[in-house]
């Protein structure tokens, strides 16, 4: 299930920019942040900047950035915007809401 | 059994659950001093029926009355829609939000943009709601439909748990909370259920449309803990926000006064033990249409103006200009207490909202206006958006509100027939201090009005019929004839009056004949007995007159007789003595 065609479909020249957000070190976040490293490790390898954002030290972002459910991942490009939520455990959804699926 | 005394046991411990104010008029009356403080209640109801209102305003009396900030946090409006739809009610959420005594956060979920992956928690709403709190020293939170969290995500299971933990969580920060739901199908007071979760308070909004006419009304299902009216309540949205008019506190222990007030009409006072009706009474007039009840509620509104005292008139039939126009006729200037600002007129069509919207209205303004006297003119128009047990009740609750406030107030009914009926004027003969009614009384070809005071608790009142005419000077109330051909009005009356008056000069002129008569009479008789009596005399006199002729002959005959005698005796007719 692993290395299958699906694989190189992004834009090799395109960055992709992710945001984590997480609340401290909650077994949610830390499956997340594990998931999330896995999954672009796999399919992004270098082409992604992820900032780890714990919102509990920056409550002020929550609003900002609409935060309701957590963790959330947004990926900001390329491409449209997009936000995924949970531990980032259902490997399939996380590639079809990053687009690599 | 066992419940029995340990609910006694625990009924004084009831008043002291504290309550936090909502500064809704009305509202707090109806809950007993306000929503469980620091504890979340729930407001439901369908679409359109003002929760989002309701909730934003108990917010905003908050933080200006009570000096409690509040977050409000939307889940269905922005926050510059919601600054926008709440400044038509006078909330400047800008001004407050800058002033740090409310805040708004719009939460936004779109379910079209969330990828669900895995396990999650709501931690980010708990963070933001936690930071808006602390941020403005929160006491209030308004969580505006919550229930749009269930369309944006769709793991129940996750949901359902952190609201529960939600709830707990706003429980112990000690924030009282509103939370806002939508009514389900059926009997579900929440599409989601959200009643399992708040059920420490929750107040259920209506709106329902009867008969084209939309009314709203508030009730509350259940208030843990706590006394509360558990009627529906009408409540009203207007230009000053929610006003829900309780009803059910109202009993029968309100202050009387025994000052006395005029209507207005001398004549009517005077009808009524000379002093006019009670204070904080209430009055009624009726009578068929075009007897004068307009009149007599207008005058009745110029004296209590006259007397410095202010005074609302409620028309239901005709506009303020036209009355005051019409009131001129019959020398009554009403524009001049307007002017003055101890006089309001209120006009609307019956029809322009329900009854209960009605007294909700009439009840602000009062409440506004403070004045000493109200008319209603007429209630009769109130039957066509109620049946009449509705508007009995409507009025029962109007006139115990106004009693309470110790307000004169005067309806006018109009009656549809000649024939006094007990159950007429909407029922409201047997809550009112004093009924006045004014009918026509058709005679001779013409009509006149008669009135008469159908009763007038405590005060002693004339039983008569008065006849009640209207002239360009005023109102006056006049004595009806009341002769062999019965009662006698307008024109009969006066030319019975006129009849009168010429027999009365006629027997004048009859017994000053016959006066004359006698006084010819007695001059006749007197002349006979003058008469009589000079005949008597002459007669008397002929008598003494025959009498001494007989002494004179007598003596004459004595005189020769002795003369005689002494001639045969020879002797000198000096010795007299011999006679004897």
């Amino acid at each position: 299930m692993t290395e299958q065609p699906q694989e190189p479909e992004y834009d090799e020249d395109e960055t992709y920019q992710l945001r984590l957000f997480i609340t401290g070190a909650s077994p949610n976040s830390t499956r997340a942040i594990l998931n999330l490293k896995e999954i672009c490790n796999q399919f992004l390898k270098d082409h992604y900047e992820l900032e780890i954002i714990d919102v509990h030290q920056q409550p002020l972002i929550a609003q900002a950035e609409q935060i309701i459910a957590l963790p959330m991942l947004i990926k900001k490009g390329p491409g449209a915007e997009r936000r995924l939520i949970g531990d980032m455990s259902d490997r399939e959804k996380v590639l079809r809401g990053l687009g690599l699926s | 059994m066992s419940t029995a005394p340990k609910k006694s046991k625990s009924a004084p411990h009831y008043p002291t659950l504290p309550k936090a104010k909502t500064g809704i008029t009305g509202l707090d009356e109806i809950t007993g001093g306000g929503l469980p403080l620091g504890r979340p209640s729930l407001i439901c109801g369908e679409a359109g029926c003002g929760k989002t209102l309701m909730s934003l305003e108990f917010l905003v009396r908050g933080a200006i009355q009570f000096n409690e900030p509040g977050v409000f946090m939307a889940f269905e409006e922005k926050a510059s829609e919601l600054t926008m739809n709440v400044a038509s009610l006078g909330f400047d959420l800008d001004k407050l939000q800058a002033e740090k005594k409310v805040k708004l956060d719009y939460v936004h979920i779109d379910r079209s943009e969330i990828e669900e992956t895995g396990e999650y928690n709501l931690e980010g709403l708990f963070i933001r709601l936690n930071y808006a709190i602390d941020s403005i020293k929160a006491k209030r939170v308004v969580l505006d439909t919550l229930e749009n969290l269930f369309s944006g995500l769709t793991n129940q299971a996750i949901l359902r748990a952190e609201l529960r933990r939600l709830f707990q969580w706003l429980k112990d920060k000690g924030v009282t909370t509103i939370i806002t739901g939508e009514k389900g199908d059926g009997n579900a007071l929440t599409r989601q259920g959200l009643e399992e979760y708040v059920s420490d308070c929750v107040i259920l909004l209506d709106h329902r449309v009867i008969n084209q006419i939309s009314t709203r009304r508030l009730r509350i299902v259940k208030y843990r803990g706590s006394v509360h009216g558990t009627n529906e309540y009408p409540f009203l949205i207007d230009e000053e926000g929610i006003s829900v008019l309780p009803i059910t506190s109202l009993g029968l222990e309100k202050e009387v006064s025994s000052d006395r007030i005029s209507s207005g009409i001398p004549a009517m006072d005077a009808m009524l033990g000379g002093k006019g009706f009670f204070k904080g009474s209430s009055i009624l007039v009726s009578g068929t249409a075009g007897t004068g009840k307009t009149s007599i509620a207008a005058y009745f509104a110029n004296e209590a103006c006259n007397r410095k005292e202010k005074c609302i008139y409620f028309a239901f039939e005709e506009s303020p200009k036209q009355i005051i126009r019409n009131m001129h006729s019959i020398d009554v200037d009403l524009q001049k207490h307007i002017d003055k600002g101890l006089l309001q007129f209120h006009a609307s069509r019956p029809t322009l909202h329900g009854l209960e919207m009605h007294l909700v209205a009439i009840y602000k303004i009062i409440k506004k206006f403070k004045p000493r006297v109200v008319v209603l003119d007429p209630i009769t128009n109130l039957i066509t958006v109620g049946s009449v047990s509705e508007v009995k009740s409507m009025l029962i609750r109007l006139i115990d509100f106004l009693q309470e406030e110790q307000i004169t107030v005067m309806f006018t009914a109009l009656t549809l027939n000649n024939i006094v009926n007990e159950q007429t004027d909407e029922g409201v003969s047997s809550l009112v201090d004093a009924w006045i009614l004014v009918r026509d009384i058709e005679f001779n070809g013409e009509r006149n009005r008669g009135m008469y005071i159908m009763k007038s608790r405590g005060m002693k009142h004339s039983n008569q019929v008065r006849e009640f005419i209207i002239t360009d000077k005023g109102l006056d109330l006049v004595e009806v004839y009341l002769g062999p051909e019965g009662v006698l009005t307008g024109s009969a009356r006066e030319a019975q009056k006129l009849q009168e008056q010429t027999g009365e000069v006629l027997r004048d002129f009859a017994l000053s004949s016959k006066d004359r008569e006698l006084i010819r009479k007695r001059k006749v008789l007197e002349a006979k007995i003058s008469n009589l009596q000079m005949e008597f005399e002459s007669a008397e006199e002929e008598l003494n007159k025959m009498y001494q002729q007989e002494q004179l002959i007598k003596q004459a005959t004595q005189n020769a007789r002795d003369e005689i005698t002494n001639r045969r005796r020879g002797e000198q007719p000096v010795k007299k003595g011999g006679k004897k």
